[in-house]
C-alpha cells in the first residue's frame, strides 16, 4: 500500500497572522497544520495493520515548509516530498491543488490522505479538487476510516442532518476530521530518525506545471484585508440574585423576547 | 441582464432559508436561475419566484442516494449552456465540495465562506472572514466563471416576485460519478429546533454545564427563545452533547442575531466559530473568562441560578 499524506505549513494558530503587501499570508515561523496530524496518524495506523505500507508526506510551500514535513516524518512515515518554487508564492486553492495533483500523479498513491481543512485558509476545497484532477473517488470528512483486503476504503461521515457511510475502491482521496482519533506525539527517537529520512525537493519544472498557472496567476485576487475592529466593551454585571431577570431585561430591550 | 446560477439543492417540501438567501444575493448580480432537485412542486416554484427566480431548472433523478459530486456534472453542463456571471452554492461541507469540483472543471476561481456578495465593475466582490474571523477579506475571481459558496445568514432574504419558467432535465450519471458509493444514509432524529447554522438564536453550553443531563436546561432555554442548541468542544469531547452541535473551528461556524454562551470560557477555537454573531451574551461564574471580552451583555454568576431565573422571567413576560 502506497499512501501519500498531503500536509500544509501554516501560521501558528496561537499567533496573530501577518500579511505581505500583496495580501499574502506571511509564512515565516509556521508549523505543521494541527489538523494534518490526524491524517498522518491515520496513515501510520495503516502501516501497523497492512504489511508493506509506505507513507510519503507531501507539501507545497516555501523553503520553511520543510519543517512541516520533518514534523510529520517525526511522527512516522518513510519519505517526504516538498514542492517548492519561487513562482508558487501567492497560489490559491486551485493552483495548490493543481501542483499537488501533478506531484501525486508522479507518486501514484493507492490512498491520498488529507485533513478536513487547513487551519489558515480553512476552505476544505483541496481534497475535492484533488479527486477531480486525479479522477479518483472522494471520501471526505471521515470520522472513521477502514480499509479492507479487497482494496475498498470505507468511511463514516457526520453530516448535519444525517450520518453517511461511504465506500470506494482504491485509489481514492480521503479527508479526515479531528474526531477520527488522536495523533501520536513524535518520540525523541522519531525526531532523530526523521532527520535521516529522505526529503526530496521538486520544482514546478520537475512536475511539468507551467509557472504561469500558479502563484501570481491565481484565479482569485484579494483586494483588501482589514483586522476586525474589537467588539465594543459590553455590560458585565455580577449576579446578586437578579442576574437572570436583568439578562431578561437586556434581551427584551434587544427585542429577543 | 446576465444569468446567475443558484444551486438550491434538494427540495423536500419547503424551500430552505439558505436557498432564499442565495436568491436574494443573486439578484444583485443578475437574473437568478435556480438549479434544484427533489419535489420542486408548484408551491416550491412559487416560493422561488417570490424571491426572484426567473427560471427554475429541476434535475430529475431516480437515484435518490446520489453523492453530491454528481451535481457537478449537471452544473457544469448548465454553466456551459447558460454562461452565467456567477454560480452560487451554500457554503456547507457538501456545497463547498461541489464548488471545488465545479471550479476545477470550469478552470476558474472559487471563493468559499462568503458573508457578503456585491456586484462590482470587475465581477462579484466577495467578503469573507478569515483567521478565526479576526479579519475581513474582500476578494474577486479573476479567471473563469466565479463559483461562490455563501454562508447561511449572510443576508436577510427579501422578496422580489416574478413568475419563473420551469425546465426539467434528467440527471445522467456516468460511471465515474458513481465511484463513491453511498452504503447507507441515516437521517438524524429531528429535534424540532432550527438548524444550528441557520438559526437566528443559538444557546450554547460548555464545561460549566458539568454533565449531559444539564443540557436539558439549555434545551428549555433554546425552546423558550426559538433557538438552536450549540456546545463547546469541551462539552462535546466530554460526551455531553453530539458533535454535530459543536460550535468552533472544527465544528460549525455560526453567525446568529443572538448567541448566548452558557458556562463557556471562550477559547480561541470556540471564538472562531461564533464571534461574528450580532449580539453575544455570556453567563459564566469566572469573571476573567475570555468570553466576556466578546460579550455585549454578561452575567458573572452561577448558571444554575441565572438560567432558571431567566426562563421564569421569559415565561412571565410572555404571559
Amino acid at each position: 500500500m502506497n499512501i501519500v499524506v498531503c500536509v500544509k505549513y501554516v501560521p501558528d494558530t496561537g499567533s496573530q497572522p501577518r500579511f505581505t503587501a500583496e495580501h499574502r499570508v506571511d509564512r515565516a515561523g509556521g508549523r505543521l497544520s494541527e489538523l494534518d496530524e490526524y491524517a498522518v496518524e491515520q496513515a501510520l495506523r495503516v502501516v501497523d495493520t497492512v504489511p508493506g505500507t509506505r507513507v510519503t508526506h507531501l507539501t507545497v510551500g516555501p523553503p520553511a515548509a520543510a519543517e512541516a514535513l520533518r514534523r510529520a516524518l517525526a511522527m512516522g512515515g518513510d519519505a517526504a516530498v516538498h514542492v517548492s518554487d519561487d513562482a508558487i508564492a501567492g497560489s490559491d486553492a486551485p493552483a495548490t491543488a493543481l501542483i499537488l495533483a501533478a506531484a501525486l500523479r508522479r507518486l501514484s498513491p493507492d490512498l491520498v490522505l488529507c485533513a478536513m481543512a487547513s487551519t489558515d485558509g480553512g476552505t476544505s476545497l483541496v481534497p475535492a479538487m484533488l479527486a477531480e484532477h486525479l479522477e479518483m473517488p472522494q471520501l471526505t470528512f471521515a470520522s472513521e476510516m477502514s480499509l479492507d483486503e479487497g482494496g475498498t476504503v470505507r468511511i463514516r461521515r457526520e453530516a448535519a442532518s444525517e450520518v453517511r457511510h461511504l465506500a470506494a475502491g482504491l485509489p481514492a482521496v480521503v479527508s479526515v476530521t479531528d474526531r477520527i482519533g488522536d495523533p501520536r506525539y513524535p518520540s525523541f527517537k522519531g525526531i532523530m530518525a526523521a532527520k535521516k529520512k529522505p526529503l526530496e525537493t521538486w520544482s514546478l519544472a520537475d512536475l511539468g506545471v507551467p509557472a504561469g498557472r500558479v502563484g501570481a496567476a491565481a484565479a482569485t485576487v484579494v483586494d483588501q484585508i482589514t483586522a476586525r475592529p474589537p467588539r465594543a466593551a459590553g455590560t458585565i454585571v455580577p449576579d446578586e440574585g437578579e442576574g437572570g431577570r436583568r439578562l431578561a431585561g437586556f434581551l427584551s430591550e434587544q427585542k429577543f423576547i | 441582464m446576465s444569468d446567475v446560477l443558484v444551486l438550491v439543492g434538494h427540495i423536500a417540501g419547503q424551500v430552505g432559508k439558505p436557498g432564499l438567501e442565495l436568491l436574494t444575493l443573486a439578484r444583485r448580480l443578475g437574473d437568478p436561475v435556480v438549479v434544484c432537485a427533489g419535489e420542486a412542486d408548484e408551491a416550491a416554484v412559487e416560493t422561488l419566484g417570490r424571491y426572484g427566480a426567473e427560471r427554475v431548472h429541476v434535475i430529475e433523478s431516480d437515484e435518490p442516494q446520489e453523492y453530491p459530486v454528481a451535481w457537478v456534472r449537471a452544473l457544469a453542463a448548465l454553466t456551459a449552456d447558460v454562461r452565467p456571471v456567477a454560480v452560487l452554492t451554500e457554503s456547507t461541507p457538501d456545497g463547498r465540495e461541489i464548488a471545488a469540483r465545479l471550479s476545477v472543471r470550469l478552470d476558474g476561481g472559487v471563493l468559499t465562506d462568503a458573508v457578503d456578495v456585491q456586484a462590482g465593475p470587475d465581477g462579484p466582490v466577495v467578503t469573507q472572514w478569515a483567521f478565526a474571523a479576526g479579519y475581513t477579506v474582500t476578494s474577486r475571481v479573476v479567471r473563469g466563471v466565479p463559483v461562490i459558496a455563501v454562508k447561511p445568514n449572510a443576508v436577510v432574504p427579501s422578496e422580489a416576485p416574478v413568475t419563473p419558467s420551469v425546465t426539467r432535465g434528467a440527471l445522467v450519471l456516468e460511471e465515474a460519478d458513481r465511484r463513491t458509493r453511498v452504503v447507507s444514509r441515516t437521517a438524524r432524529e429531528s429535534t424540532g429546533r432550527p438548524q444550528l447554522t441557520e438559526a437566528d438564536i443559538v444557546v450554547s453550553g460548555g464545561r460549566g454545564l458539568g454533565g449531559a443531563e444539564q443540557f436539558a436546561l439549555l434545551e428549555r432555554l433554546a425552546d423558550a427563545l426559538g433557538g438552536a442548541v450549540g456546545a463547546s468542544r469541551a462539552a462535546v469531547d466530554s460526551g455531553w452533547y453530539p458533535h454535530t452541535h459543536q460550535v468552533g473551528q472544527t465544528g460549525v461556524t455560526v453567525s446568529p442575531q443572538l448567541y448566548l454562551a452558557v458556562g463557556i470560557s471562550g477559547a480561541i477555537q470556540h471564538r472562531a466559530g461564533m464571534q461574528t454573531s450580532k449580539t453575544i451574551v455570556a453567563v459564566n461564574k469566572d469573571a476573567e473568562a475570555p468570553i466576556f471580552e466578546l460579550a455585549d451583555y454578561g452575567v458573572v454568576g452561577d448558571l444554575f441560578e441565572v438560567v432558571p431565573q431567566l426562563l421564569d422571567e421569559v415565561a412571565r413576560r410572555r404571559a
